[in-house]
């Protein structure tokens, strides 16, 4: 043990700087605002919702671009793709006149997103022929593809083919038909690379070109761009995922802060009354909490009825504060119980206050942090509840544009042109984790009993 | 607990006497008329049809007709396919839909459960920020993709083999619920994987922990016999819910893999707004929900002993 000398027992000087307040008073709020900085998955999600909302309400008014406009030259264009095209002449009927030298089956003139004409010889033993498309070789299983054309006889033997042409690859067969009109087994194929061209009108049309240029058949013009390809009725991905945004983030963000107000109203008035009201308030809650939520939201909707013209945002708003306030309600009164029994409300009634004054300037203040977090996981459920509905087709209304539609429309074709589904369902699950991390962050950063373990 | 009991299944009573109230008053309320369809009808006809199916009285006796015959589990005839009673259209599609629901509910709470406590004992270290991965990308990527993409890749697995390892689409065998199930619990493992991981987190910082190892009880032990079993109780608690959600989110799931299931029926009947199918399987539906709340409530009281003490 050390020895102490008489030194040791000195007193402290008393110094001014033990009293002082090291950091400054903080608020509430700034206090969760520091927490939150500090939280950088919560930022990065705070960044994503800001620059989400900037995409929806400042986007098209940059892109200007319609997202009803169809650009049918550009069908189920995957983002990227060369958009070149020739210009040719106006279409004109063909009759089957060519070189009757050729053999087999061929093109006549250059195939085109215009039109494709095919020319064969009569099959050794056909009494017709049957034309087939397809966009894969012919395998082992002998697929043909779509039949685009038959004929039963031996005299037309030409084809012109103008359905929905796009610049690629196609293998077109031509198959004998038997007397009854039967598949025979002889058959030849033709792979047919289609270039993609335009007209003089349609370039005009879609303003590709100014009337005062010059440019003559056979130019090569730009056609429109767009950033993330086009849909399958050829409307721009860019613009519609924008437009969807508006209808997604409105529901989104709408519906929870109706249902959330009216449920801190709810909640606030029966905790604080208490007794038999809130029995029977917080009951009739139970009953709607009961019932099975999507199929009710279906069936409100149904209920409420779209009209020719509508949307059908508005009844997909209203279903879901019908249904989505009881847990908000809950959770207040839980909070308002704990807060009534506080002593600052028995001073304030002391000093004459009223059930109102007390109900907005003390208890509902209290509880915002909770509710803060309650709204922001809100969000996601209900984005994700309009895309479910909207991928049913129990949503909006075609053709106004929303994140599950757009799903919806994409997922038939996701095997040929994945980007259709793939741009609308990576821009729900962004918003939907940004949201959910930043409720995460603000729930641990607002309620110190809610904080969780991470 | 008998008590306890009886009195959840008489408040569950009132509860489905509450839902059905509330599908009468909304259907009543859906614009549009079930008869009018593209066949002519005259208004004798029209009459008789009225009078068939009791439209021709009053709401209030048609709600009180409506009451008497779902207290006998009526559900009535549909509107749209002849003949063709609702007890009937239940009773064929929903042992789908349940099979399916509870397989998906099995997977979610199996997996839920083991990946929750594995992220809670690799906390902060790779196998937990894996699985947590996982679960962020469960939660926020919606059913419709999954399902999407599992099909996409049960393609191209089949297209890799050669012949049918698990089939695309369809129902019949266990091959065909297998994925499907899957997609189905993927959001409710996800969030069960949350909740049991933060409850597992809170068990293992306890003093009760602390003093089994202080002791010397075996660390399998304490896994199996402390933790899990204690940090199990909050996933039980919500698999009520849990299942409420499976089984109404089963509609896309059952539509994407082209499953016969209620939910894709309840989908084809409201677009042909088919009013009786439409009351029945939602009322069928939501008693099934509160049954299921109750059935998990008193199975709780059982798990865990202090419940049954209050």
């Amino acid at each position: 043990m050390q020895s102490l000398s008489s030194a040791d027992f000195a007193p402290i000087p008393n110094s001014q700087e033990v009293h002082g307040i090291s950091r400054p008073s903080l608020s509430y709020w700034q206090d969760a605002w520091i927490r939150l900085k500090a939280n950088k998955r919560a930022l990065m999600s705070l960044y994503i919702v800001i620059f989400l909302l900037l995409f929806t309400i400042v986007g098209p008014w940059i892109w200007r671009v319609s997202p009803a406009a169809q650009d049918l030259d550009q069908v189920s264009q995957p983002p990227g793709s060369p958009r070149v095209a020739l210009i040719v002449d106006d279409y004109t009927p063909w009759f089957g006149e060519g070189n009757p030298l050729e053999t087999g089956l061929r093109t006549f003139g250059d195939p085109t997103t215009q039109v494709v004409r095919l020319q064969w010889n009569a099959l050794p033993g056909a009494a017709g022929h049957r034309i087939y498309r397809n966009l894969f070789p012919l395998g082992p299983e002998r697929a043909y593809g779509i039949p685009i054309g038959e004929f039963f006889d031996n005299n037309t033997l030409f084809f012109e083919d103008r359905l929905d042409l796009k610049p690629q690859n196609y293998y077109y067969s031509v198959v004998a038909l038997g007397q009854f009109g039967e598949l025979l087994d002889s058959y030849e194929l033709i792979e047919v690379d289609v270039k993609r061209v335009t007209t003089i009108a349609e370039a005009l049309e879609q303003e590709l070109v100014s009337h005062t240029s010059n440019f003559q058949i056979g130019d090569a013009i730009d056609m429109a761009w767009h950033p993330l390809g086009t849909d399958y009725l050829g409307r721009d991905m860019l613009a519609r995922l924008m437009a969807g945004a508006r209808v997604s983030l409105f529901i989104g963000i709408g519906a929870p802060f109706l249902f959330v107000l009216f449920g801190v109203m709810y909640g606030s008035i029966a905790g604080f009354l208490g007794g038999k009201i809130d029995q029977v308030m917080m009951r009739f809650a139970d009953f709607v909490v009961a019932l099975p939520f999507l199929l009710f939201m279906i069936l409100f909707k149904i209920a409420f009825g779209v009209g020719p013209g509508e949307s059908g945002v508005l009844p997909m708003l209203v279903a879901l504060v019908i249904l989505m306030w009881p847990a908000t309600a809950r959770l207040v009164r839980g909070q308002i119980l704990l807060i009534r029994e506080q002593g600052y409300i028995s001073a304030s009634q002391l000093l004459g206050a009223k059930t109102p004054y007390l109900i907005l300037r003390h208890m509902i203040p209290n509880t915002l942090g909770v509710v803060l977090v309650t709204l922001t996981f809100a969000i996601p459920s209900a984005i994700f509840t309009e895309a479910f509905l909207s991928f049913i087709g129990m949503g909006v209304v075609p053709p106004t544009p929303s994140w599950g539609s757009m799903s919806n429309e994409g997922i038939k074709t996701m095997l040929t042109t994945p980007h259709e589904l793939i741009f609308p369902a990576v821009i729900i699950s962004i918003t939907v984790l940004a949201f959910n991390l930043l409720g995460d962050g603000l729930r641990d950063a607002l309620d110190a009993r809610m904080r969780n373990q991470e | 607990m008998w008590l306890y009991t009886f009195k959840r299944l008489l408040q569950g009573v009132v509860t489905v006497w509450f839902i059905a109230t509330a599908t009468f008053i909304a259907m009543h309320n859906v614009p549009g008329d079930p008869l009018l369809n593209d066949r002519a009808m005259t208004p004798e006809i029209r009459a008789n049809v009225e009078a068939k199916y009791g439209l021709d009285q009053p709401l209030a006796t048609q709600y009180f007709i409506y009451l008497r015959n779902l207290a006998q589990g009526d559900f009535g005839i549909s509107f749209t396919q002849e003949n063709r009673q609702v007890n009937d259209i239940i009773r064929e599609h929903f042992p789908v839909s349940a099979i399916l629901g509870v397989l998906a509910v099995v997977f979610a709470a199996a997996g839920g459960v083991l990946w929750g406590a594995l992220t809670a004992i690799y906390r902060n270290r790779l196998p937990d920020y894996i699985i947590m991965f996982f679960v962020i990308l469960g939660i926020s990527v919606p059913s419709f993709v999954v399902a999407a993409l599992s099909q996409v890749s049960l393609v191209n697995l089949n297209s890799l083999f050669g012949t049918t390892v698990l089939p695309v689409a369809g129902w019949g065998t266990i091959f065909h619920m297998l994925v499907p199930a899957m997609v189905l619990g993927l959001g409710t493992m996800a969030y069960l994987t949350r909740l049991m991981r933060s409850s597992m987190l809170e068990i293992i910082s306890s003093d009760f922990i602390r003093t089994a190892k202080s002791k010397g009880v075996p660390p399998a032990r304490i896994f199996t016999k402390h933790q899990l079993r204690n940090a199990i109780l909050p996933v039980v608690t919500v698999l009520g819910p849990a299942i409420a959600a499976i089984t109404t989110g089963g509609f896309v799931v059952e539509i994407v893999f082209a499953v016969p299931g209620l939910g894709r029926f309840f989908v084809e009947a409201v677009q042909q707004l088919d009013y009786t199918v439409i009351m029945g399987t939602t009322v069928f539906y939501g008693a099934f929900l509160v049954f299921m709340v109750i059935v998990v409530d008193v199975l709780y009281g059982f798990i865990d002993p202090r419940m049954s003490m209050k």
